[in-house]
């Protein structure tokens, strides 16, 4: 395939239009990152090297309350572990080995899944993951440090909303799993969002999402009481 | 714990999921505990960084703030109405602003 129809592939056009999109969280990482007190070098190392912005918003949303930085990170990390379970599906649709899955795996996040897994063909699969993540890791990490830039020089960023844009992402993530998962998945989510709440004025930041989430652990280990559950598709690719 | 000590924790743990999904052999995806971890944690765990992210005050403080909870309601409309995920954070930011630049 030719450099010029490689670029015009429907893949490449999809990945573009993501890159862009990611942008604007990208510039909403930027300012939170620097107004939650990291410096715009370490805003960068994050998007660059974490390279997965729900996990970000997540760890600097505790830097910012001046929280605890180990439950920050256990936070961050735990929502990254929706990663793992993309490359899972993923690992078979590229089928690379070696050198090139250990450098694909950083590309291994919500928009290079939901743009690859729907790819029947791999060839069709690689050219739309490749798109996507180069696309990203250029607009994330520059969009990022825009973001970061600006706020020291806009004095008040929240102006323009962009503190919307972290709780925004998440609520977008979680948005399909609600409306697929049936009223236990509901069920979940107000009991997560309601103990976080309530244990926000007593923990320090971080803890509380915690606590939440292990909440939900604990729904896993009893054991499931047969009953009329929705099927709990793993499919949680955002569309 | 150095802001930068957390900082490379994170970036190096969050490789690690990746890598580690594109590594494991994929029988573990039939795994029901696995697929019901799948399903449960992250949907506490968003809820949970929903509320807490949407009401953050300063601190430990809950604070309510009517732009930005505004700006979180338009996000739910364009939600419901399949807005593409770029449209629905464009949404949320643009009504926060707006409802700010209101004064609210």
């Amino acid at each position: 395939m030719t450099n010029s129809s490689f670029l015009r592939s429907p893949e490449v056009r999809d990945g573009v239009g993501i890159g862009l999109g990611v942008g604007l969280s990208g510039l909403a990482f930027g300012t939170a990152s620097v107004a939650a007190g990291l410096s715009p070098a370490q805003t960068v190392f994050l998007s660059a090297f974490a390279f997965t912005g729900a996990s970000q918003f997540a760890l600097v949303g505790v830097v910012a309350s001046g929280g605890s930085l180990a439950a920050g990170v256990a936070g961050a990390l735990l929502l990254g572990a929706r990663n793992t379970l993309y490359g899972l599906r993923l690992a078979d649709t590229l089928g690379w080995r070696g050198g090139r899955r250990a450098l694909a795996a950083h590309g291994v996040i919500d928009e290079t899944a939901a743009v690859t897994l729907p790819r029947t063909d791999q060839a069709s699969a690689r050219r739309a993951f490749t798109a996507t993540f180069a696309v990203l890791c250029v607009s994330w990490v520059l969009t990022s440090l825009v973001g970061a830039l600006a706020t020291g020089r806009v004095g008040d960023v929240d102006a323009f909303g962009l503190d919307a844009v972290g709780p925004a992402v998440f609520l977008a993530l979680l948005w399909p799993r609600l409306r697929e998962g049936g009223g236990r998945v509901r069920l979940i989510a107000l009991l997560g969002a309601g103990l976080a709440v309530a244990a926000t004025p007593l923990l320090p930041p971080g803890v509380p999402v915690l606590l939440a989430a292990s909440a939900a652990l604990v729904v896993l280990v009893r054991p499931r009481s047969g009953g009329p559950s929705a099927p709990e598709s793993a499919e949680e690719v955002r569309a | 714990m150095s802001l930068w000590i957390a900082l490379v924790a994170t970036a190096v743990g969050c490789y690690l999921l990746k890598f580690a999904g594109m590594a494991a052999p994929r029988r573990l995806l039939d795994d029901p505990a696995l697929q019901r971890f799948a399903t449960v944690v992250p949907v506490a765990l968003l809820a949970a960084l929903i509320a807490v992210q949407a009401l953050q005050g300063e601190g430990r403080a809950l604070d309510w703030d009517t732009a930005r909870m505004g700006g979180l309601g338009a996000a739910v409309v364009a939600l419901v109405l399949r807005a593409p995920f770029l449209a629905v954070i464009v949404v949320a930011a643009a009504a926060t602003a707006g409802l700010r630049a209101l004064g609210l």
